[in-house]
């Protein structure tokens, strides 16, 4: 998919994402890159349980930060947490900051829907729209943003983007459960491009799918980090060293480190990490 | 189990036609079936006024119930506050448990003075212009038994649907709200399309049940084979004239031609049952060259 790239880039330069990414760019020449997302004292829960406690990390733009842990360690939470899904299910409730660019999306006055739509996400099963066509499936989200006319041309860049052009350019009109299931996840992927997120999150998107297909899914994430800033719940530490940058731990609701993903795997400061990266327990 | 129904339906036709053949023979089946004059006295048989009263007020009970089942069931399902719902439920519950006579006598003493002395006036008023809501506004018609029959259905419609809407995956609707769909485009998005060939098959239970029902709408149509174009006139169905004549019917001749209605009927919701599995199947086969 080397041929995607050059067009894309001229789709959408870098530079044009927020004025706020212009301010980081400054930052970046001397420092190290500007974080992107801040996630500053967050706490969730449902009803009376807590699991999650006072979580801060940052999220350098253009960056993948890995979320591992044990099952139930709240690493899922702290990705719904991060485009406000989690507040969704009743009961549920999260506290804390969540800056964007420097704006608090956790704020009371910040509608959760125009959030959403600067923080796309991919789940863990592939869900696309069962009664919409490939192409409809990736046009959903201009369609609710009112983008109105000929969608073609976004589809075709979100498909390259998404590693599937070549795969379905003869059948953009079929349904979107003709696909095989690496396929469908990467035309969730395209549609959540659409709409041009800032941040992308990812709820272990290559657990329901083989190999190979999961294989594709991180080629493209290398990709995709060229322009989007992503965090990504994994529960395979090796797919978490091999893609991401930043890698969190997180273990009964507590974040117990983060750092540079190297430095976790092979020098972690915490023993705990150290156990559960080394495989004592999980 | 499968045999044994086919065979009792089978055991049903075979009667009602031995019953009906000598007067179809003798009215001629054409003109029995598009005949719209219905006169035992003077022993003329048309079945079109019972077909097109049946269709009528089947037609206008779907299409007052349909949406108000789907708002209901969208409501106890994706919307409405939680501590609202078991007490709608309930409400709808209650509707199914009332026996259709008793819909009748509201009918006739609730709903035909209602539609006689406000509704059918503002109808005519402002939708004059529309054959249908033209002529005097005498209450019992095909409008009230529509009505009438709109409630009787709605709780099967809605019940349905609520159990349609309780399978769609909720990945699929998180997949549109993460797209940033607000409550009502996800399920503008999201749940109806999934949901849709179910709620064509609660739609098509309803009518099934809407063709078949007899007391309410006897007592609120007005029981007079004419076919007329307004809603607001009185018309006549098939299980209506059924009921109300097969007593007194004396002559073989009314006897057989009503056996032929009862065919008829029968006819009617046998095509509707196969359209239905035609529509749910092309409805749920989606877009072109889908699989699944």
């Amino acid at each position: 998919m080397e041929t995607a790239r050059p067009m894309s880039m001229l789709v959408r330069p870098p530079e044009a994402a927020a004025p706020a990414a212009v301010a980081g760019e400054a930052v970046r020449s001397t420092l190290a890159p500007a974080p992107k997302l801040v996630v500053e004292h967050l706490a969730a829960g449902f009803g009376r349980a807590t699991v999650l406690r006072d979580v801060d990390l940052a999220v350098p733009e253009r960056s993948i930060l890995a979320v591992i842990g044990p099952s139930g360690c709240g690493k899922s939470t702290f990705l719904r947490c991060l485009n406000r899904m989690h507040e969704l299910v009743p009961g549920a409730w999260a506290r804390g900051k969540l800056l964007l660019d420097g704006d608090d999306l956790n704020a009371g006055d910040v509608d959760p829907v125009l959030l959403r739509r600067r923080v796309g996400m991919v789940f863990q099963r592939p869900n696309p729209f069962p009664t919409m066509s490939i192409r409809d499936n990736v046009a959903a989200g201009l369609r609710l943003n009112g983008i109105a006319g000929n969608h073609g041309e976004i589809v075709e860049r979100c498909l390259r983007q998404a590693a599937l052009w070549d795969e379905v350019k003869d059948r953009l009109g079929a349904s979107a459960l003709s696909l095989s299931g690496g396929q469908q996840q990467r035309l969730c992927i395209a549609r959540a491009l659409a709409v041009e997120p800032e941040v992308l999150l990812m709820d272990e998107p290559a657990s329901a799918l083989d190999p190979i297909a999961t294989a594709k899914v991180e080629d493209l994430l290398h990709e995709l980090k060229a322009r989007y800033t992503i965090v990504i719940v994994t529960h395979n530490m090796q797919q978490a060293a091999r893609v991401s940058d930043q890698t969190a731990f997180f273990y009964m609701g507590d974040l117990i480190e983060v750092g540079p993903t190297d430095r976790i795997f092979t020098a972690p400061r915490k023993q705990r990490t150290e156990d559960y990266v080394t495989g004592k327990f999980g | 189990m499968g045999g044994s129904a086919i065979l009792v339906a089978g055991i049903v036709v075979l009667k009602l036609s031995q019953v009906a053949a000598p007067a179809l023979e003798k009215l001629g089946l054409v003109s029995y079936l598009l005949g719209s004059d219905w006169d035992p006295v003077s022993g003329s048989f048309g079945a079109l006024p019972f077909v097109y009263g049946t269709l009528v007020t089947s037609a206008v009970a779907i299409a007052l119930a349909l949406p108000v089942s789907v708002g209901l069931a969208l409501f106890l399902s994706e919307m409405g506050p939680k501590r609202l719902r078991p007490v709608v439920g309930f409400a709808i519950e209650t509707l199914a448990a009332i026996p259709s006579v008793v819909y009748g006598l509201w009918g006739l003493f609730v709903l035909v003075p209602l539609l006689r002395g406000t509704v059918e006036p503002l109808l005519g008023r402002f939708l004059g212009f529309l054959p249908l809501f033209r002529g005097p506004p005498l209450g019992l018609g095909f409008l009230a038994a529509g009505i009438i029959l709109a409630v009787m259905i709605l709780p099967t419609i809605a019940s349905v649907t609520i159990e349609v809407l309780k399978t769609v995956p909720p990945p699929l609707k998180e997949g549109a709200l993460a797209l940033g769909a607000t409550r009502w485009e996800a399920i503008r998005l999201a749940v109806l399309p999934y949901g849709r060939p179910g709620i064509i098959g609660a739609a098509l239970l309803g009518l099934a049940r809407a063709l078949g029902e007899t007391m309410a709408v006897t007592m609120v149509i007005g029981n007079s084979p004419e076919i007329h174009a307004s809603l607001f006139a009185p018309g006549y169905t098939l299980p209506a004239v059924i009921a109300n004549e097969f007593a007194e019917a004396t002559s073989e001749l009314h006897t057989g031609a009503l056996a032929g209605l009862a065919l008829v009927l029968f006819g009617i919701t046998l095509l509707l049952s196969a359209a239905a599995r035609i529509l749910v199947r092309a409805v749920a086969r989606g877009p072109a060259g889908a699989r699944a």
